[in-house]
């Protein structure tokens, strides 16, 4: 970050007050799930891999109309790294226990300690295109924090999380839930939300795409925002506002 | 500079992590500790499925207009030993279903009798482990009634269905709980589509176990047995793949 950047309210270099950004409950969803997520993923595309064929409906075997047919996942992608359905199936049904859990535990206590109400409520201005395109103009030259309002997320952070906490997680939940025959028996309600067992094992495989393009994004933003600073935050709670402070980022 | 530097060694080290994890998880994998926690989750979800749903919650049954055009076939297609070939010549009519074990009166069912019992008529989805699902309609009594016909007694925990197709040598086999067994929708199908049940799917009878996965539903029945452990049967743990491969003998997921 340049001096330029820097606003007159702020703290000169080295003086900056560190701000209590995440709570205890948020840092340990954050790295339960992280770990979780990979996990899901590679052992995920194992299971993929056992029939690497997509079909929309109630059915779908061989003989009938997929939609997409995946290219084989690579060794060193999946979990196990050689070809073993079972083993697969055991890491992703535990962890997925994990995930669904976590996530709940996660609402529910960010919901009670008013984090999702503060921090990620979408305000009818920031949709406006104007203020969309002004922090997009920011982005651009990565500028991330407002800095009157150091602590407030921006517009497509906020878009983001609400998106993957209240939509690709909750999609990639249910529509795994809908897969397993003891859950349709449990929940017939489950098939009728997915339109089909089939159609549930594509909402999954697309959930995921959107959870590993999530992922691309939010590393290259926490990379370009002050990766060291950011990570921190997300370990301790505590964070300085990047570019004030240069004994953090030679840290 | 040196944020750079940082931000270069944080993608390496996201980078490595990232490998690292994924082939940690097969080095955790082996552990034998570790292995015990992996392995829970079968409980784990078997517990919490069995809790929201009653013993009676019925798998979704579907429309004619629902059905699969074509259902593929999976694991044996023909068991092709000579006993089997002799039984499809003679059109089963000299194959006795054995039910045996833990039982007050041992059967030795025909194919014509188990067609006459009264039989149950479901058009449901069968779910395969590798993720395909396909659906059919099934035809054949209550493996419950013949249960109750032979009259099983108070220690037994698990009905194990030896199969007439091989694997490594010796016959299939499965088994699940009393509380699977004398579900409604666990029925002994010798019907397939309005038709007799064919060899590819399993002749002359089925096992459908419509809340679980494809490899619980042993085709090829030859015995039922009541039993009251697992101990002794195969290596102990309850069917062909679970013992071989490491598959969840509750297959609800
Ligand atoms: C190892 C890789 C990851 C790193 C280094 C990382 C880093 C971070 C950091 C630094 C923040 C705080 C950003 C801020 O101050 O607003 C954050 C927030 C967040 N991350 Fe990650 N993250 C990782 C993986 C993931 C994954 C896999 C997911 C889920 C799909 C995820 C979902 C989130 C969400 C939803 C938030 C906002 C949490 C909140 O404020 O309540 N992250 N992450």
């Amino acid at each position: 970050m340049t001096d330029a950047t820097r606003s007159p309210d702020i703290p000169p270099p080295g003086t900056a007050t560190p701000i209590y950004r995440h709570r205890l409950t948020t840092r340990i969803w954050h790295w339960v799930s992280a770990i979780t997520i990979f996990i899901m993923i590679g052992s995920g595309l194992t299971i993929l891999n056992a029939h690497p064929h997509l079909y929309w409906g109630q059915f779908g075997a061989n003989a009938d109309h997929a939609w997409l047919h995946t290219v084989r996942a690579p060794s060193w992608l999946t979990i196990p790294a050689g070809y073993n359905l079972a083993i697969a199936r055991r890491w992703h049904l535990l962890f997925a226990l994990v995930l669904g859990f976590g996530l709940l535990f996660y609402m529910v206590s960010s919901l009670l300690n008013r984090h999702f109400q503060r921090d990620f409520r979408i305000r009818a201005r920031e949709l406006t295109p104007a203020h969309l395109w002004y922090d997009a103009k920011e982005h651009a030259a990565l500028r991330f924090h407002d800095p009157k309002q150091p602590n407030a997320r921006n517009i497509f952070q906020k878009l983001a999380y609400v998106l993957t906490i209240f939509v690709l997680l909750p999609a990639m939940i249910l529509s795994g839930l809908a897969l397993s025959p003891g859950m349709d028996a449990a929940w017939p309600w489950l098939l009728d939300l997915m339109g089909g067992r089939a159609s549930a094992r594509s909402v999954h495989f697309i959930a995921m795409v959107g959870v590993v393009l999530f992922i691309i994004v939010h590393l290259a933003l926490v990379i370009l925002a002050g990766a060291w600073p950011e990570t921190r935050s997300m370990i301790t709670g505590w964070w300085r506002i990047p570019g004030h402070d240069k004994r953090e980022d030679a840290a | 500079m040196s944020s750079l530097i940082t931000r270069r060694a944080l993608v390496k080290t996201a980078a490595l992590g990232t490998g690292a994890l994924l082939a940690g998880c097969d080095r955790v994998a082996e552990l034998p500790a570790a292995r015990k926690i992996l392995f829970s989750g079968e409980k784990l979800n078997m517990g919490l499925q069995r809790a929201l749903s009653n013993r009676h919650s019925l798998a979704p049954e579907y429309r004619v207009d629902q059905m699969s055009p074509f259902f593929r076939t999976n694991g044996t297609s023909n068991p092709g030993t000579p006993e089997y070939a002799a039984m499809v010549a003679d059109r089963f009519a000299s194959w006795r279903l054995k039910v045996g074990g833990l039982v007050t009166r041992p059967l030795a069912i025909s194919h014509a009798q188990l067609m006459a019992m009264p039989a149950r008529t479901q058009i449901t989805r069968h779910d395969c482990v590798e993720g395909w699902s396909a659906i059919g309609k099934w035809h054949g009594p209550m493996l419950g009634s013949v249960l109750k016909a032979a009259g099983v007694k108070d220690s037994v925990r698990y009905i194990v269905f030896t199969c007439g197709d091989l694997y490594s040598g010796a016959n299939y086999y499965e088994s699940i709980d009393l509380i699977d067994a004398f579900h409604p929708q666990t029925i002994l199908a010798w019907g397939m589509n309005d038709q007799l049940l064919d060899v590819g799917h399993g002749a002359p009878v089925r096992l459908r176990l419509e809340r679980q996965l494809g490899y619980k539903h042993a085709k090829y029945v030859m015995a039922i047995d009541a039993v009251a452990s697992l101990t002794g049967i195969g290596l102990g743990k309850g069917g062909y793949w679970e013992d071989n491969v490491d598959y969840d003998w509750y297959a609800g997921i």
